[in-house]
């Protein structure tokens, strides 16, 4: 029995769970010195956790975006810097699997991706284009079997620590902004020249550095499919639900630590109710909500799931945006309350109730393709959609 | 009825290309339109033709061209006739 073999033998929550241990102990150091969370990282390779939504005959464990968001919402709980680079990753591989079926090279990069524990990071976001990924400015240029492509990506997460990165791009020059492709480059075949530095209020951990990106590869690496096909259908809802698992992660550590702080207040005045139990009420209400949501909206892609119909419908899309912008907001109002109940405990760093960093990773919730943004597309959609008033529907 | 889309299309498409070099079964969204002015256009439409759009036709399929949205009309008024 190989290592990997034994490894994947057991459970993958548990795997989790034991890179989370490793990601836990170094959490404040990588939010404080704002960098790579290596620990964590090579926790999740040496778990063997990178490619499991890989199906089994390239490699992978065939694991379910639901198998998936669990571990986001566990590694959440650890460190969110680890959490959101995996997710990040995972949204990659969704991506991957699910719309370069067929394609002998990409097929084959999903093996390489299980058996080297690859890391995958994206460069969407384009000087002159802000935060939409649906537009590009950039265009590949294909030329004799070769693709070339520069692009002044203002963010590109955990870019220097990233074994290939995910681009996209006009398809050739002369296309509209929308009509995109995305490519994969591996790490020998780009140069990243530095542009701006990751020094954020939270979310530190991701080095979402900018860089003028410039690659060059062989035309087989460019997707076969439209990026506006992979973006409607895969990227932006796996990106959400993985996203709100993580931070469902990031609120349920807060309401732990305030759970904590209030059971030790009572142990130490018996018979009386500490002052802060029922705010700890409120918060455990507003958690289940944010857990219900995530959960609701997993159930509902896994039921639309290979479906490219339900995955195109809009009443699908509002639904995934709804997902993101409940529990984005939901997890500051429960970090706020985590916050009310611990006192200075919680405000301060360095106790068993420190809470500054789950508020300030917390806070890029909101921003990570911004809610004003997808508040404005689902207030679009709801022009023609029609509401679905059923509860179970 | 293609006319009417067309010159719906190019009220409320605010394409980035003129919609007469768009073929009536090329590819709307490479062609530029965003999901915004797909809503606008739809909105026209339903205006126009005095009709509504179900749930089943609310989704990207049914505005990727000319064509398809020329499809997704004639099904709604046959479903109204009858």
């Amino acid at each position: 029995m190989t290592v990997a073999t034994k490894i994947a033998a057991l459970s993958q929550t548990e795997r989790a769970k034991r890179a989370a241990k490793v990601a836990a102990e170094f959490a404040d150091r990588v939010d404080s010195e704002a960098r790579f969370p290596r620990e964590g990282m090579d926790a999740l390779k040496a778990e063997r956790l990178m490619g499991i939504m890989i199906r089994p005959e390239l490699g992978g464990e065939g694991a379910t975006l639901t198998e998936v968001a669990d571990i986001c919402a566990i590694l959440g709980q650890a460190c969110a810097a680890t959490a959101m680079t995996y997710a990040m990753h995972q949204i990659q591989i969704a991506s991957l699997s699910g719309y370069a079926a067929g394609s002998a090279w990409h097929e084959a990069f999903l093996k390489k991706v299980c058996d080297e524990q690859l890391l995958i990071g994206s460069a969407t976001s384009e000087a002159g284009i802000g935060g939409n990924l649906r537009n590009s400015l950039c265009a590949i240029e294909v030329e004799g079997g070769t693709a070339r492509l520069t692009k002044d990506a203002t963010v590109i997460s955990y870019g220097a620590d990233s074994d290939a990165i995910m681009v996209t791009s006009r398809r050739h020059a002369d296309a509209a902004h929308s009509d995109q492709v995305a490519t994969i480059f591996l790490k020998d075949q780009y140069t990243l020249e530095q542009t701006s530095v990751w020094d954020t209020l939270g979310m530190r951990g991701t080095c979402s550095d900018g860089y003028i990106f410039k690659g060059e590869a062989p035309e087989e690496q460019i997707l076969p499919r439209p990026f506006a096909e992979i973006a409607a259908q895969s990227m932006l809802a796996v990106s959400h639900l993985l996203w709100g698992s993580l931070w469902y992660g990031i609120a349920a550590d807060a309401v732990a630590r305030a759970q904590s702080f209030v059971k030790t207040a009572a142990r130490k005045s018996p018979g009386q109710v500490p002052p802060g139990a029922l705010r700890l009420a409120e918060a455990s209400s507003l958690l289940q909500l944010v857990k219900a949501n995530v959960v609701a909206g997993l159930k509902q892609f896994e039921a639309c799931k290979g479906d490219g119909d339900a995955l195109n419908a809009m009443s699908f899309s509002v639904a995934m945006n709804n997902v993101k912008i409940g529990t984005s907001q939901t997890i500051l109002t429960i970090i706020n309350h985590c916050m009310l109940i611990c006192g200075i405990a919680g405000y301060k760093n360095g106790t068993p109730y420190s809470l500054g960093r789950h508020l300030r990773d917390a806070h890029s919730a909101q921003l990570m393709i911004s809610n004003d943004r997808i508040l404005g597309n689902t207030s679009t959609m709801l022009l023609v959609n029609k509401q679905d008033t059923s509860l179970l529907g | 009825m293609k006319e009417t889309i067309r010159n719906l299309l190019a009220k409320h498409g605010n394409l980035p290309v003129a919609v007469e070099t768009v073929a009536d079964g090329a590819d709307l969204y490479d062609a530029g339109l965003s999901s915004f002015a797909s809503v606008q256009v739809m909105l026209a439409l339903e205006e126009e033709f005095d009709i509504e759009f179900p749930e089943h036709l609310l989704n990207r399929k049914s505005f990727s061209s000319v064509d398809a949205i020329d499809a997704a009309l004639t099904e709604i008024l046959k479903d109204q006739a009858a």
